[in-house]
């Protein structure tokens, strides 16, 4: 073969190769890179949806720094994130822990931790919703929660907990981590479950006790899956809006706004599409950098 | 008297932990039971009737729902956009994943970090741009528009674990199948993806919970309420009805009831995608 024939079928071979990767480099292009730059690109315009556009250089930024609004919504989701990598995430552990073991129906508790993540925010918003309902009807309370505090005898502490500004976060804070520990037990389960038993074996010999050796064999051993589990819930936890949505629907002015409450608002209330697109920069690079901090720190609890 | 103490403990934690890991158990369970129960009551029983188990089953509401409620659509529209998104995800992603592990081209490991790096960098707002984007397409309001965005959504990383299991594939397999006379496509079909089946498995779990739990795109793409998918049906069903509660627990328990029973048969793929995750 000369080589000119041989530089052709090269060429036909790379072309097909590459035919293989063109239906999905062409969807990522359209569908990723896109409006990638275009969310760049349109932050620094004034832009009603339609009709002209005014460059205005980084004036949407500088709004953005002086909006309170927007930093609450940031606060809010900082604090509904917080409650998740505790209250979530130590319940998450707990579970892994006690079911780390010889124990009886551990395959029916694993199957039913993790039924509520399966289920969409949609429906576990309108559930919880409807359960922490606070009115009444011919005095009865028709929301089981405030129906169940009356019924067994503390009508104090019946409570319109989701009208509340005081309660409102934190009631949607434990209903997201309702609906997330599963993932993190499940996740917690399998590195537990890959620890070499003859390490607990040698801790015992050594006579080291329970909390011994719970601290010095398990809980380094879990590092890295604890770490993993951490970044998952803050990147998942700060993006939250359709659970809220669902749960309260823009009842509470401003009380339970989270970043990409602000952004849908943004956009789809005042058309400010410019304004939007600057506060999803803003927001993207917040949690990239949260999780190559907390990257770079398992990378180096993973060297220790 | 040690080995009876002993023991004696031994019981007493267990039993702890039980009631432990049964209380948490319940707490999952029992909003669920109360979302289904409350489908079977109607709007005079639910406000007043507290029982556990309802004296009066009315099986009424799932046919309104179904009707009057418009969740015939929706569900139906739910149906179609899983499975052409989650078939487009398993096909499109599989024969890249197979050039990235197999085949040769100039260009293809900057196209493959590419890939790698969208998948660790979130993009919480891109759906302003995309909206925009979708607009100027014409593909506002269609299914096609919808079905293409959320592929993407999956695309990344159905790759990254289509990849893994092609780059374990053992060349005696492809060698033996070029002899046959298979071509690169052949190969593909007949070799690679029946040797990544646990990927597919896991993959299809895992993008068909995505798609049809998904809200964002579906209202801001499809206003049309013959397009929409149930969960944005549900909403718009509560915002306009918002004191039908019993017709409302009938349309969540339409909208559950499915992702629960795939849920309970493909647990194990479950597991294993989460926990192949973090270990590998």
């Amino acid at each position: 073969m000369d080589q000119k024939a041989k530089a052709a079928a090269l060429f036909k071979d790379n072309l097909q190769n590459f035919l293989f990767v063109l239906p999905a480099f062409s969807i990522f292009c359209i569908f990723y890179i896109y409006p990638f730059y275009k969310m760049i690109n349109l932050s620094f315009y004034d832009w009603r949806g339609i009709g002209p556009m005014h460059f205005i250089g980084f004036s949407n930024y500088q709004e953005l720094m002086g909006d309170r609004l927007w930093w609450n919504s940031i606060g809010h989701a900082g604090y509904i994130t917080l409650i998740a990598l505790t209250f979530q995430n130590a319940l998450a552990f707990a579970l892994a822990l006690a079911c780390d073991r010889e124990i009886r129906m551990k395959r029916f508790y694993r199957l039913v931790f993790f039924i509520p993540p399966v289920l969409s925010e949609v429906v576990v918003g309108l559930i919880w919703n409807w359960i922490l309902n606070p009115e009444t009807q011919n005095g009865q309370y028709i929301g089981l929660l405030n129906h169940f505090l009356y019924a067994s005898g503390f009508p104090q502490l019946v409570h319109n907990w989701l009208g509340d500004p005081k309660t409102a976060l934190t009631t949607i804070a434990i209903v997201n981590s309702w609906k997330g520990f599963g993932w993190g037990f499940i996740i917690m389960l399998a590195g537990l479950q890959t620890i070499d038993k003859q390490l607990y074996e040698a801790a015992k010999i050594d006579g080291a006790g329970a909390w011994k050796t719970f601290t010095n064999v398990t809980i380094p051993m879990m590092l890295p899956v604890i770490l993993v589990v951490v970044i998952l819930t803050i990147l998942g936890c700060m993006q939250v809006f359709v659970l809220i949505l669902a749960m309260v629907n823009e009842g509470l002015v401003h009380h339970t706004d989270v970043p990409v409450t602000r952004i849908f608002s943004a956009m789809q209330n005042t058309n400010r599409f410019g304004y939007a697109c600057a506060q999803a920069v803003i927001f993207g690079m917040i949690l990239v950098s949260v999780s190559f901090i907390s990257k770079k720190l398992s990378d180096k609890a993973k060297q220790v | 008297m040690k080995a009876n103490r002993y023991i004696f403990w031994g019981m007493a934690k267990s039993t702890f932990i039980h009631i432990f890991l049964m209380s948490v158990a319940l707490t999952c369970l029992f909003p669920i039971f109360w979302m289904v129960r409350c489908a079977f009551m109607t709007n005079d029983t639910v406000f007043v009737d507290q029982s556990i188990i309802p004296h009066h089953l009315n099986f009424g509401n799932f046919a309104l729902a179904w009707t009057k409620g418009n969740f015939a659509v929706y569900f139906v529209n739910s149906v179609i956009y899983t499975v052409c998104v989650v078939t487009g995800i398993v096909l499109i992603s599989s024969l890249a994943a197979y050039s990235f592990s197999r085949l040769k081209f100039p260009g293809k490991n900057i196209i493959f970090y590419l890939f790698v790096a969208a998948m660790m960098i979130p993009l919480p707002g891109s759906f302003v741009a995309l909206f925009v984007l979708m607009t100027k397409l014409h593909l506002i309001n269609t299914r096609f528009g919808y079905i293409l965005c959320m592929i993407n959504v999956g695309l990344s990383m159905s790759i990254l674990l289509f990849k893994t299991f092609f780059d374990k594939m053992p060349h005696e397999l492809e060698d033996a199948a070029r002899i046959d006379g298979c071509g690169k496509i052949g190969i593909w079909w007949n070799m690679a993806m029946p040797f990544a089946r646990p990927a597919i498995a896991v993959i299809v779990i895992f993008n068909s919970l995505n798609v049809w739990n998904e809200y964002i795109l579906a209202t801001l793409l499809l206003g049309d309420s013959q397009l929409m998918p149930l969960q944005r049906g549900l909403v718009v069903f509560q915002g306009a009805n918002s004191t039908d509660y019993p017709v409302l627990m009938a349309g969540l328990t339409m909208a559950a009831v499915p992702i629960i029973i795939v849920y309970l048969f493909m647990q194990k793929h479950i597991v294993k995608g989460l926990s192949g995750e973090v270990i590998g």
